[in-house]
């Protein structure tokens, strides 16, 4: 058994990654900046990337990993969109402030 | 026989479908003649009803209709001819029928012409339906279709407000005494499991039962007679409805309509004869009711309306006679007055027509000079009413008064012939206002007078005759004379349980007493009658324009203010809490639960839509909250 | 000693976490979550996870993160272009993230009892048994990304074009 596993109980990286999602969500809800935005959602799920695979080494399951594998294919890939759509709303408002953003509404 | 009596009731009604729906589309002769006819056709029927009912002594039943059978309530639509509503058939149709002719000169200028007689056929309908029915149910059909066809035919201008109003008014109070009659009629199924009249008359006759239900039952009956029969305190809405064409006064308010009440006591006169305390009832109504519309008589000045508080004082008079349970002479006196006040109503329009439409006696006089046959057959009433000797009012009076001073003492009589004496004085005042002394209307009335036409006097004649000779119909015993008491005997006719329909009820009094009490009556009514003519004729005891009364004058002239009473005490009060009403129910109550409805949802929707405002940072903080509330709702 | 270097690690990374949310210079931010990255990088290590620590050192830190520096670059946004927030708006955010916080943990408190399924195995983590495993049960999703990172690449390029006359 892995070290890791015998010395260390699976409800600390528990309450690691949930506060480095509480983590995250705070900084969605306070920051402006839309490109620190999009940087706590990727902090988000890297959060649970990190449980994920601490699940599948206590469990010894290969399923979690691969799992992991395709969050950070879908991160990669919503990054690069969401940095495209960013740079497009720059170019019409001439900032990245998500509260210039309110044509939505009744 | 049997199967022809339906005919009577349903040939008026016949005329009233043609001339409602085509009525317009016909040349007025034609209009008039099928409505006339109709009636004719009832009247020959009736008569042939009438010999075989004479002949075989036993009603003739006719079964119809199985209207409704609902638990132990089975009510058909059938038709009773004995003795009693034989009678009243006759008078219907027969009165009708000369009503219906003289319409058809009288209205002949108007535009709604077959739309009177449309309405004149469905009264008769309803009246005859209502004399006619074998249960209780079928008298309240008829009473209702005849308070129907009153307002129709009260309000038959009915372009003219004040008309409409009248017409209201009749009804109205009529549904007032609609109630007590309705009770009466839940009272008597509940006491004897059945409206039917033979039913219930036969379970009287067999089981006893108690007095105090027969009292209430009756008491019950006679509110409603009192509403349509116009006794106090429902009698106000008579002298309204003279706004109504005269025909309809003389048919409706006079000669028929008004003596259903009659004919529904004389009808349960079986279960009155029980009650003695309803009896008294009936009769102190009855006398008050005559002397105070004898007394509002004698200062009217418009034609009509003398002779409609003159109707009220004689329904007043019969139904004392009913009191005194003398219920073939309340039926005697409905006989003659239908002759005579139908006579005096035509004769009065006869007046009417040709003064172009002018009612107020002041502005009339010496019309005897220019209406001689009005004039004759209008003294032929005015004689008949005021109970002269010989002629028919004298008779049937003079029975009411003999049972009044036979089962109700000295005083009794005295009030019933106080009430006879104002008779003959407010009639004679009418009369000598009109044809006697010197004209007092415009120059072109003066020109358009002229005799009214055939179609109107003829009538009006064969109407006089029959006042004059009624009262061989019933004349009294003590008189030795035949035939003596023809309509009593007849009345008492057996019913299908053998009993009289309408028993006889004989005067206790010695002949010498009853000798003495008519030349009494004879004497007051000439009395007054010359007392009139000696002061109405002359020129100087017209009476005053309305400004100029004052004292009893006044206060006679304005009917004792009863109409300013129940405007007081029951139409503002009824006004007033029907605005409270609609004020607090319906503007405020449900007009606000349903507006608030709407406007709860508006500001519901004004409230939420707040949440849409745009701003991303709230929407964020709204999805993780709403993701929190869905971890907990998962977890807990 | 494993619990030690959990320890300080899992403190590090809470602390550059925070460091990111809250430092008022966006570029500051980036270079914060790098760290992180590389902190995470380290315990995946430590959970003997090679193949997942490597790919997250160079998909995160050396491809998002650069491509983030590179948008912050060309928005020329080095300085500080944030407007303060209210109180209230930080204290209910901080509230917010709280509850989850405290929600989440409270939901998986009492112990977490670990399912005895598969046989303890050390090696899983390593290119050999993942690759196995990818590569038979999970084929499919794996192809199903190529063609997701296939329509990326053809959005976000049509997303940054300035003429939109193709």
């Amino acid at each position: 058994m892995l070290p890791i596993v015998q010395s260390v109980p699976i409800d600390y990286f528990v309450y690691l990654c949930t506060a480095l999602f509480a983590i995250g969500v705070f900084g969605v809800l306070i920051r402006r900046n839309a490109i620190v935005v999009l940087m706590c959602v990727e902090l988000m799920l890297n959060a649970v990337n990190l449980l994920l695979a601490a699940f599948s080494t206590y469990l010894s399951d290969a399923q979690g990993q691969i799992m992991v594998f395709f969050i950070m294919v879908v991160a990669a890939a919503e990054a690069a969109v969401g940095l495209g759509i960013l740079v497009m709303i720059y170019r019409n408002t001439k900032s990245t402030d998500i509260s210039l953003l309110d044509n939505l509404k009744w | 026989m049997q199967t022809l009596i339906p005919l009577i009731p349903f040939l008026p009604l016949i005329g009233f479908a043609v001339n409602g729906l085509f009525g317009g589309r016909m040349p007025k002769s034609v209009s008039g003649w099928i409505g006339s006819g109709s009636v004719l056709l009832s009247f020959l029927l009736s008569v042939m009803a009438f010999m075989e009912v004479s002949a075989t002594h036993a009603p003739i039943r006719s079964e119809v209709y199985p209207f409704m059978s609902v638990g132990s309530l089975h009510i058909g639509f059938g038709f009773l001819v004995d003795a009693l509503s034989a009678w009243m058939m006759l008078i219907v149709t027969g009165i009708g029928f000369l009503i219906h002719v003289y319409s058809m000169g009288y209205m002949h200028d108007d535009d709604g012409f077959s739309r009177f007689f449309a309405y004149l056929n469905l009264f008769i309908f309803s009246m005859l339906l209502l004399v006619m029915g074998d249960n209780f149910l079928m008298l309240f059909f008829g009473w209702e279709g005849v308070g129907l066809c009153s307002y129709l035919l009260i309000g038959f201008w009915y372009t003219n407000r004040d008309y409409n109003l009248a017409a209201n008014k009749a009804f109205i109070m009529n549904r007032i005494g609609d109630l007590g009659l309705l009770l009466g009629m839940f009272l008597i199924f509940h006491t004897f499991g059945s409206l039917q009249y033979e039913t219930v008359f036969k379970h009287l006759a067999e089981n006893p039962v108690e007095t105090g239900v027969i009292t209430s039952i009756c008491l019950l009956l006679f509110i409603g007679a009192i509403g349509k029969s116009a006794q106090i305190p429902l009698y106000t809405w008579l002298p309204d409805a003279m706004a109504g064409p005269t025909p309809v006064s003389a048919l409706i308010h006079a000669a028929t309509m008004v003596t259903a009440g009659i004919y529904l006591v004389a009808r349960c006169n079986g279960l009155f004869s029980l009650s003695h305390e309803a009896l008294q009832v009936v009769a102190v109504v009855g006398m008050a009711t005559s002397v105070l519309a004898a007394l509002i008589g004698l200062r009217q000045n418009d034609i009509k309306k003398v002779l409609a508080y003159s109707t009220v004082s004689q329904l007043g008079l019969m139904f004392v006679a009913l009191g005194m349970g003398a219920y073939a002479s309340a039926m005697f006196h409905v006989t003659t007055h239908a002759f005579f006040k139908a006579l005096l109503f035509l004769g009065a329009g006869s007046v009417i027509h040709a003064m172009g439409g002018e009612q107020d006696i002041r502005n009339m006089g010496g019309l005897r000079k220019h209406l001689p046959v009005t004039f004759w057959v209008f003294l032929a009433g005015t004689l008949a009413i005021s109970g002269v000797p010989v002629l028919s009012g004298f008779f049937s009076k003079d029975e009411i008064l003999a049972h009044t001073f036979d089962h109700g003492g000295p005083i009794w009589w005295a009030l019933a012939s106080f009430s006879s004496l104002l008779t003959a004085v407010y009639m004679g005042r009418l009369l000598f206002l009109t044809f006697y002394g010197s004209f007092r209307g415009t120059h072109e009335q003066a020109h358009h007078l002229h005799e009214s036409p055939a179609t109107m006097t003829i009538p009006l004649i064969i109407l006089a005759i029959l006042s004059i000779a009624g009262g061989l119909l019933n004349l009294p015993h003590f008189m030795h004379l035949e035939p003596s008491q023809w309509l009593a005997h007849w009345l008492a006719g057996s019913d299908a349980n053998g009993q009289a329909v309408v028993p006889m009820t004989e005067v206790h009094i010695l002949p010498s007493t009853e000798w003495m009490l008519m030349g009494v009556a004879s004497v007051v009514a000439i009395v007054a009658l010359a007392y009139t003519y000696m002061v109405y004729t002359k020129p100087q005891n017209v009476p005053a324009p309305d400004e100029q009364l004052s004292g009893w004058g006044k206060i006679l002239a304005g009917k004792f203010y009863v109409d300013e009473l129940y405007d007081t005490l029951f139409v503002r009060p009824t006004e007033a809490f029907s605005k409270t009403l609609h004020y607090y129910v319906d503007v405020w109550a449900i007009d606000g639960v349903v507006e608030g409805v709407g406007k709860g949802f508006q500001t519901l929707g004004a409230t939420f839509r707040r949440l849409q405002n745009g701003n991303i940072e709230y929407y964020l903080i709204g999805m993780v909250a709403g993701g929190i509330g869905l971890l907990l709702t998962y977890f807990l | 000693m494993t619990l030690t270097i959990f320890l300080v690690l899992g403190v590090i990374s809470l602390v550059t976490a925070l460091m990111m949310v809250l430092a008022r210079n966006p570029v500051h931010s980036v270079l914060y979550l790098i760290l992180t990255f590389f902190v995470i990088a380290a315990l995946y290590i430590l959970l003997n996870a090679q193949f997942l620590a490597v790919v997250h050192l160079i998909v995160y830190a050396g491809a998002i993160m650069v491509l983030f520096l590179f948008v912050l670059m060309l928005l020329n946004l080095n300085k500080d272009t944030e407007p303060q927030k209210s109180a209230a708006w930080l204290w209910s955010a901080a509230a917010t993230a709280g509850m989850l916080l405290v929600v989440l943990t409270g939901a998986l408190r009492g112990g977490i009892q670990l399912a005895a399924g598969n046989p303890p195995n050390p090696q899983v983590g390593l290119v050999e048994n993942l690759g196995k495993v990818l590569f038979t049960d999970f084929v499919v999703p794996f192809e199903i990304a190529g063609i997701l990172f296939l329509a990326a690449m053809v959005g976000a390029v049509l997303v940054g074009k300035r003429d939109l006359n193709l």
